[in-house]
Order: C-alpha cells, then structure tokens, then sequence
C-alpha cells in the first residue's frame, strides 16, 4: 500500500489561549477501525474536525494518503469528498427529501449527472436499509433511520474514509443498534474508520484500535481488548469505571 | 366605558354634516370618472414599481447580508455603514437623491424615467431593510448544515446557494412578504420624481385628480385600491406566521 489514509503529527490547536490539543501524533492505516474515547472536553471532536479542516489546527500536520492538508494552499473541497463526515446531530438537509439530500453533493461537488447520482444514491439507501424511505423527508424519520441515512449520505462520496462524531450520542437507546450494525457491516467492508464513540461493546467488537484521550494528549492507546480490559493509566481507570456506572 | 363610545355615535350621527361628507368622498360622479384609469393604469404603475424595487432591493439586500456576515471586514463595515445610513434616512430624502441629486452632481440620469428612478431609489432603500432580515434568516440555520454541506465538499457559495440560503428563505417569507407590503406604500412617495399621465401611481393619481375637481372622492378610491393590494398579503402573512408556528412544534 501507499502512504497510510490519516497521518497526524504533533497537532496542537488552540481555541484563543486554551490549548485543547496539546500535541496528537498517531497514523491510522488503511482499512482500520480506530474507536476514540475520553472524557467530555478531552478534544476528540476537535481532533476529528482538524481532520477534514473543520477547524484549522494551529500547529502540527495531518497528512491524508500522505498529503499535507494543512498547507495554505491544500484543496481543501477536494480533500473533503474523500473523507466521510457523521455528526451526532445528523445534519441532514431538512428542505431536501433522502433523495436529494443524497444527490446534491454528487450532482454539485462530483458534477455526476442526476441518473449516474440517483442511482448511486440508490444503491447506498439500500446498503443502509433504507430504501422505501427514498421520497421522504428527513424530518419524517426517526433517529435512527435519519443517522443511517446521513452515513448513505456521506457514502455516496464514495470516500476513503469516514470520520463519526458521536453517531449514536443523540439517539434514544432502541435506535442506537440499527447505527451500529449498519457501521459495523461498513467497517468489514474494509473501510478506514475513526470514530468518536461512547459505546464500548462496539468499540471491543469492531475496533482494531481503541484511542484513550484525556486535556488534549492520547494517554493511552492499544487492541481494545487491552485498553478497555486492562488500562494500564489511572486516568483510562477512572474513566472506564466511570462510564460503566453509567 | 361603552357608554362613551355610545354618546360619541350619537353626537356624530346628529351633528356631522352627512350630506356634506357623503359629496366630498363619494362623489359616484367623480368615481366613475376615474375608471378605468385608476386600474389601468394607476393601479398597475404601483404594483410595477413595487415589484421592481422589490426585486432590485432583493438582489442587493442579499449582497448586503453575505457582506455583513463576510469574513472580510471592509465589507462588514460597508454593509453595516449602508444599513445604517438607509434605514435612519426618510425615504423620502433617498428617492430625491436618486431623481434630482445624482443628476445634478454627476450630470447622468438614471434610464426608465420614473420606473428606473422610482424603483431603483425604494430599491435602495428597502434593500436595506431586507438586508437585516436575510441575514437573520441565514443566522437562523443552524451551524451544523453548513458543516455537514462542507463536510460534503461543497465551496462556502455552493453551500450557501443550495443549503443555507433555501432554509433562510423558508424562514424569512413572513417578514419579507411584510416589507413588501411597506414598499407598496411607499411607492406612494415617488410622487415627487414628477410625472406624465402614463407614470401616475395610485397616490399622485389621486392627487391630481382631487386638485382637478376640488374634491376628497378620489382619496376614497385609491384608498380602497390599496387595501385591495395589500390585505390578501397581510392575510397571507398572518397565515404563513400560523404555519411556520405550527411546524415548530
Ligand atoms: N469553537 C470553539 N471555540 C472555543 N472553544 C471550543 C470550541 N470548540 C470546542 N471548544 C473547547 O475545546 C474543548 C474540547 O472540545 P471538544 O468538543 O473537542 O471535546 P470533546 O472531547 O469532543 O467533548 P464531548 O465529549 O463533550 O463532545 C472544550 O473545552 C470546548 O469547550
Ligand atoms: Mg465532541
């Protein structure tokens, strides 16, 4: 294989003088599943947003299939449709039926044409199980299916990899499964996955790699297995015991 | 409290002068002389030039909200400056900058005669009015359609045309569809641009036929001309305001 899929050296970002990444360096090889916990306020949202130039980091570099995207002169639009993105809140377009909402961005960034985006977009609603909801608009969904269809969304881009924020944070315990297993079924397709997640059984069933964060540096990191079972931090202890009373 | 209501109906039955009332403002002689006219021609010069100030203000007033909420802050500055300076100004004073004032310091007219001045100086004017509704429409979008639109791939302008802006719009038709209804009644003012029979809106209609006859009637008329105009908007305003409250819950 050529140069890994994310490459992050000595990120650091401030947001004015508080430093919420103090210094993140990890590469993420092709077709891995790397899961990212830590506290809330620990910094993976902000390091998943430097990923896809959400957030410009401050210092350090992240390379994408060994191109440095935080050169002034990146494309950054380009840069984007290889990197699929999955908010907690979903962020569907609400104006826009499924259909659209998975078109627009292949009709408008792509330049496909509408039967080439229609069908593509067709195929990835099935993927999701969803495709009798084609017509529908997104607020006639319910979480889960809306989350599933965000996922067909970004899909669509036909991306190298996906970035997920919380995917399942925002949805009522019954509809988090769905999500789940529709990540799931992605991530043995072979996809390069780095997701933000709280669930641990997802995270020991399919991650390859578990991130503990905590104040803006990766304490801890290993298989899952080791890392969730066996934490050798007091702070990855603490912190594991405290999500499991929950 | 009804009883001073009752004792003021009274008085006005017994003592106003009805015959005298009743031939100053509707005189049928003078009402069936302003016909067709005042439909013809009258009537539709209003609506022409409320709805070309509205879509010239429009076009602008959008130019204003993306260059108040740029990044870049001379632009900020011009678009808060214009808002400003727009807004606190008669408009009276703007369309007489745009008719008399820029012809004499510059030496150019504007083209269209009343039309192109008339609807260019209310253009410049409500244009700043909608400005700050447009942007409050954009701000009301929330963030994350922006990211995810971003997150896609799509320019800032591509997002913005297909994503923020619909949603703004959505948001914004109330208040806009009001403005509309302020601009129909300013055309009112663009009696001062002067005018040729064929140029007449509803209210210089109405004045020159009143000096002509030395009579209130056509007053009446255009007043109900206006409400005519107005009142299906207002109503539907008031239903698009229902609706939009009932989809928020
Ligand atoms: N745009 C911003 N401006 C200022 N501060 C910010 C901004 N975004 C995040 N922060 C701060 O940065 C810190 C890290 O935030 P971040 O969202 O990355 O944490 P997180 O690990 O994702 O937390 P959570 O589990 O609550 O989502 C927090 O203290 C937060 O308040
Ligand atoms: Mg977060």
């Amino acid at each position: 294989m050529t140069a890994p899929p994310i490459e992050i050296r000595d990120l650091h970002k401030y947001f004015g003088e508080l430093e919420v990444l103090r210094g993140i360096s990890t590469t993420i090889r092709h077709g891995e599943v790397v899961c990212l916990l830590g506290p809330s306020g620990s910094g993976k949202s902000t390091l998943l947003r430097c990923v896809n130039r959400l957030e410009e980091p401050t210092s350090g570099s992240i390379l994408i299939e060994g191109e440095d995207i935080t050169s002034e002169d990146a494309d950054v639009d380009g840069l984007r449709t290889r990197i699929g993105m999955v908010f907690q809140q979903f962020n569907l377009f609400p104006h826009l039926t499924v259909l659209r909402n998975l078109r627009i961005a292949q009709r408008k960034v792509l330049r496909r044409d509408t039967d080439e985006a229609t069908k593509i977009a067709e195929e990835m609603l099935a993927r999701v199980g969803l495709s009798d909801k084609i017509d529908e608009h997104p607020s006639r969904l319910s979480g889960g299916q809306q989350q599933r269809v965000a996922i067909a969304r970004a899909l669509c881009m036909n991306p190298d990899m996906m970035l997920f924020d919380e995917p399942t944070s925002a949805l009522d315990p019954e509809l988090i499964g769905e999500v789940l297993d529709v990540m799931r079924e992605l991530a043995e397709a072979g996809m390069t996955m780095l997701v933000v997640t709280h669930e641990m059984g997802f995270a020991l069933q399919v991650a390859d790699r578990v991130i503990f964060m905590d104040e803006g540096v990766i304490v801890e990191e290993g298989p899952p297995r080791e890392v969730l079972r066996n934490p050798q931090h007091q702070r990855t202890k603490k912190f594991l015991r405290a999500i499991e009373i929950e | 409290m009804y009883g001073l209501l009752v004792l003021v109906a009274i008085a006005l039955i017994f003592f106003a002068d009805w015959e005298q009332i009743g031939e100053s403002f509707f005189n049928v002689e003078i009402m069936r002389d302003m016909f067709p006219e005042v439909v013809t021609i009258a009537a539709r010069n209003t609506i022409v030039y409320t709805a070309l100030a509205f879509a010239l203000g429009m076009i602008w007033a959008l130019a204003l909200a993306l260059m108040k909420l740029s990044s870049v802050r001379p632009y900020r500055w011009f678009a808060m400056g214009y808002i400003e300076l727009f807004r606190g100004l008669p408009a009276l004073i703007t369309i007489i900058l745009v008719g008399f004032g820029l012809p004499l310091a510059f030496g150019w007219r504007i083209p269209g005669g009343t039309l192109g001045k008339g609807a260019i100086g209310l253009g410049i004017v409500a244009a700043a009015y909608m400005a700050e509704t447009i942007r409050a429409g954009i701000q009301a979008v929330p963030r994350g359609q922006m990211e995810a639109a971003r997150s896609l791939g799509m320019s800032p302008g591509t997002a913005m045309t297909y994503i923020i802006l619909p949603q703004a719009f959505r948001i914004i038709i109330p208040p806009l569809t009001n403005e509309l209804v302020l601009l129909i009644k300013d055309t009112s003012l663009l009696f001062v641009l002067g005018s040729t029979p064929q140029s007449k809106e509803l209210t210089k209609f109405a004045r020159d036929v009143m000096a002509a006859k030395v009579n209130a009637t056509p007053l009446t008329v255009v007043a109900v001309m206006y409400l005519i105009i107005t009142l299906p908007l207002t109503y539907l305003v008031r239903r698009l305001e229902r609706k939009a409250e009932a989809e928020k819950r």
